[in-house]
């Protein structure tokens, strides 16, 4: 055991997020255009979070159809997790489609954020925009430590961190199947087979055999380390220093719960404790 | 409500079609309306299997096109009387298959069919794609051996992100692991995976296991699914499948070795 390394680090994030600017109320114009786009690169938004800025179509039409918009974008493998911007009204209707909501301009905290449950659930992330430093993100109550007396009604303060929600997910991680914790840390309860790749700019997580590759620390993060159940794995890499196992895994390690860091630019894979 | 079955694997050569058409039989036999689709355009092997070859008109793609109905296209099976093929086409190719009229197709059968069983072509492309995206059920054939089931569970992945029910937010497909080919004595013997093994990698319900026999070939090359053999090992391992799909519980049988007629002879000393 390495015992100078710390066990963990908490640090703030500004994360990027993408947002799609709404510039057309009228949907099936905005459709079509969409789908011809989206048809050039049909996996290209697999799954990542989208919000979508209403600031432009703000005078105008009050009632965009956010289910149907909703929906259409899940078609296309994009995952709208909120709106910013826009009128009061279409908001409120963005709430009603069991969007979130993001500050327009500085922080008016939304009472109601919730994520829709039929959305693919473990993308349903929600974003802080970079534009906006230092503005709280996704808030738990826990973390919230200024409340005010009646909650309900008047805009919450809140704490100036930024914590991209864990992605959890609950279901294996077949063959050819990728996922990205984007800004986030990964956690995995199902298996995750040969073949299939788990990817987080955090740490991740693996509560069962990892066969396939873990590539932690995505974009740089050398701090990012691998926890697993039981290593099996093809590939593991943080912050781009990887390791594949011609020979086969250590015996020490092979099969057995196991975390992985870097030392410089070692990859260090040593068995856990008990 | 009529329920449509995908039998799917990925890999080819692993016993689709044999299943297939021994499942539909098996559904067949126990008095529900049963239709069995190939879906294996350029390449349709289901007819041979069931011994219909013969009495090919109109196949899938005349009924797209409209140059038949559905009703002229179905073909009624010998053995079954539950049981219709509707052939694929041998002449025309994968891509005059097309999902909106694969469902529409799906969508008619549905009213006069209990079970509809779709069998997959091999891999992943739009073949397979059409067979299994409206499937509410999967059967998942693979073989003893790690290609196999690399390649299933491929497939699992493609099931749980995009079929319909996927798409679509719904409860997920159902898989069942269906074990084809299966040898104890070459598992025992470490030139094959268990079915532990498998399972450990797959982690889906197993739905049974197939043996290893010489009489698939035989029934094959005559035209008769192999559920309909006498004293056979895989008819009886094919009517246990088909048992536990409709909810009956029955053991495990033939995932181990034989004994040697020594063996029995001295009572398993």
């Amino acid at each position: 055991m390495n015992s100078e390394a710390p066990a963990f680090k908490i640090k703030t994030a500004n994360l990027p997020v993408l947002q799609l600017h709404i510039i057309t109320p009228d949907l099936p114009l905005l459709k079509k255009a969409l789908a011809l786009r989206l048809n050039q690169t049909p996996d290209f938004f697999a799954s990542t979070p989208i919000v979508l800025e209403l600031s432009a179509i703000a005078e105008s039409d009050p009632s965009l159809d956010f289910s149907a918009l909703v929906a259409f974008m899940r078609k296309h493998g994009m995952c709208a997790a909120g709106v910013s911007g826009g009128s009061e009204k279409q908001r409120a209707a963005a709430v009603q489609s069991g969007l979130g909501l993001f500050p327009a301009a500085f922080v008016r905290n939304p009472s109601k954020r919730e994520t829709d449950p039929s959305l693919a659930a473990p993308a349903a992330l929600l974003h802080a925009q970079p534009e906006l430093p230092g503005i709280a993100a996704e808030i738990t109550p826990e973390v919230i430590s200024v409340q005010p007396e009646t909650p309900k009604e008047s805009p919450r303060k809140t704490v100036q961190t930024v914590i991209r929600p864990t992605l959890v997910i609950d279901k294996p991680v077949r063959t050819g199947q990728s996922i990205y914790a984007e800004g986030a840390d990964l956690v995995l309860l199902a298996i995750a087979n040969a073949g299939s790749e788990l990817i987080a700019d955090g740490d991740i997580h693996v509560y069962a055999p990892l066969r396939g590759k873990a590539i932690a620390g995505a974009h740089g993060n050398a701090a990012a380390r691998i926890f697993v159940h039981k290593l099996e794995a093809e590939l593991l890499s943080i912050a781009g220093c990887f390791k594949v196992f011609e020979d086969g895994i250590p015996e020490e390690v092979r099969g057995k719960a196991a975390q992985i860091h870097l030392e410089g630019t070692r990859l260090v894979i040593e068995a856990l404790p008990g | 409500m009529a329920k449509v079955i995908v039998v799917t694997s990925g890999k080819g050569g692993v016993g689709k079609t044999t299943t297939s058409a021994s499942f539909a039989s098996g559904l067949a036999m126990r008095g529900n309306k049963t239709v069995v689709i190939d879906f294996d355009v350029g390449l349709r092997n289901l007819d041979l299997i069931m011994g219909c070859e013969r009495r090919v008109v109109y196949d899938i793609i005349n009924v797209i096109n409209g140059e038949a109905s559905l009703k002229q296209a179905l073909i009624k099976d010998k053995n079954c009387d539950n049981l219709y093929v509707l052939p694929a086409s041998q002449t025309r190719d994968k891509e005059a298959l097309k999902l909106d009229v694969v469902g529409q197709i799906l969508d008619e059968l549905k009213e006069s069919f209990d079970f509809i069983v779709c069998d997959s072509p091999a891999g992943i492309e739009s073949g397979a794609f059409n067979a299994m995206y409206y499937a509410d059920e999967a059967l998942v054939v693979t073989n003893p051996e790690v290609s196999s089931v690399r390649d299933s569970d491929r497939i699992l992945g493609i099931l749980a992100a995009k079929s319909k029910r996927a798409v679509e937010g719904r409860d997920p497909v159902k898989e069942h692991l269906l074990v084809t080919r299966y040898d104890p004595k070459r598992v025992n013997s470490g030139e094959m995976l268990s079915v532990g093994d498998i399972q450990e990698i797959l982690r889906i319900p197993l739905l049974g296991v197939i043996p290893e026999s010489s009489s698939v070939l035989q029934a094959s090359n005559s035209g008769t699914p192999a559920i309909h053999l006498e004293k056979s090992d895989v008819a009886e391992a094919y009517r246990d499948v088909v048992g536990r799909f409709m909810g009956e519980e029955l053991p495990m049988r033939f995932t181990a070795e034989k004994a040697g007629f020594f063996k029995r002879l001295l009572g398993g000393i």
